[in-house]
């Protein structure tokens, strides 16, 4: 089983895709800075659309009939554009708060509760 | 050792390491400019995984839009508010402890019910090497099947009567080839770009169904006309929406 010589699989794929995952969630999780939270959830939405064109390849797996062909990648263009548009939005409301607060500190953002 | 280096392979782990290490660099960094930084280069690398398995369109499409917008948008976010105590902000370490035991369960999870299932641990190997001797024997019908598994696969068999043209746009034409790994076996490149099947898609007709047998599974793949508009319609309210929320007031830039 030399990486180098045998051919990739999808689990190669599903395998860089959940670490991209699991570091976006983890990024939400502990950055304290707003932007920081942002771009964990780009990391999180990469790692999606990492499994989605594994999943549309039929030549990295042996039931290659079940692949899920040009549609893994139609749904990997709308993820990329809804993050496209999410990020616009989430870095206004940012900025909209350094201007009010003037502090990106997410722990610090308690009176927004209503 | 003498297989040859299977190079697809190779840029696989390139591309996936880098992708990887920056991605985990991005969550232990402190420094928000760095971080940014980072995160650059993990999703280009990830467009280049986009292109190895066989998505062009959207390859190019992550660098464009993500790498070369989105990424952009972001650095200058963090250039207007990276100030003083701003650039890094610490958190604390029992925090990190939760998030890491977190974490690690999660992978542990996802990265088990990748490794479970066999069908998905690569293309068989001695399938491809009596694909190869099939595709010695008739040279003119041999580029999708050579590549793909060894049961006659049921997309490919009614565009090999007729030719090439059909199999363009065709979906299984995101396949690459089969790593070519002994002597004397054809190498066969074919043509795998896919803008055109996802611009038709996105417009209404789905050209890469138009092989498929069953009426059922030609059914499910309908046309992206509505998600298409309905995207339209989201980034236009976006774009008003974040331009009304990021433009500068007046008024406390007087009660400063």
């Amino acid at each position: 089983m030399n990486l180098l010589t045998e051919p990739v699989g999808l689990t190669h794929y599903l395998l860089v895709g959940a670490v991209l995952f699991v570091c976006g969630v983890v990024c939400m999780a502990v950055k304290r800075n707003a932007l920081g939270v942002l771009m964990g959830i780009e990391l999180v939405l990469n790692g999606a659309n990492v499994n989605f064109v594994a999943f549309a390849n039929g030549n990295l797996r042996s039931d290659g009939d079940w692949a899920l062909g040009l549609d893994g990648h139609l749904i990997a263009l709308f993820v990329i554009v809804l993050a496209a548009a999410e990020a616009a939005v989430a870095l206004a409301i940012t900025l909209n708060f350094y201007n009010n607060h003037s502090t990106v500190d997410v722990d610090r953002a308690e009176e927004l509760h209503g | 050792m003498n297989d040859p280096i299977n190079w697809q392979s190779f840029f696989f782990l390139l591309f996936g390491l880098v992708a990887c290490v920056f991605a985990l660099a991005v969550v232990f960094s402190s420094n928000i400019v760095r971080m940014a930084f980072y995160l650059i280069l993990s999703l280009g690398s990830t467009s280049g995984l986009f292109f190895l398995a066989g998505a062009d369109f959207v390859g190019a499409m992550q660098l464009l839009i993500y790498v070369g917008g989105t990424l952009v948008l972001l650095v200058f976010g963090v250039m207007l508010t990276a100030q003083g105590p701003f650039v890094s902000l610490k958190t604390r370490g029992g925090e990190w402890v939760l998030a890491s035991i977190v974490g690690g369960a999660l992978f542990a999870v996802l990265a088990q019910r990748a490794v479970s299932i066999s069908d998905w641990h690569g293309p068989e190997r001695p399938l491809t090497l009596a694909d190869s001797g099939e595709a010695a024997s008739q040279p003119d019908s041999a580029t999708s099947d050579a590549a793909g598994p060894a049961d006659e696969t049921k997309e490919s068999e009614p565009f090999d009567p007729d030719g090439a043209r059909a199999e363009e746009n065709a979906a299984e034409d995101d396949k690459e080839p089969a790593p070519p790994t002994h002597e004397g076996r054809r190498v066969e490149l074919r043509d795998t770009r896919t803008a055109t099947a996802i611009g038709m898609a996105l417009s209404g007709p789905r050209v890469d169904s138009l092989g498929e047998p069953s009426a059922v599974r030609r059914g499910g793949m309908s046309s992206y006309v509505l998600p298409f508009e309905i995207v339209s319609v989201h980034l236009l309210v976006v774009l008003i929406g974040a331009a009304y929320l990021a433009r500068t007031k007046k008024r406390f830039k007087t009660e400063d």
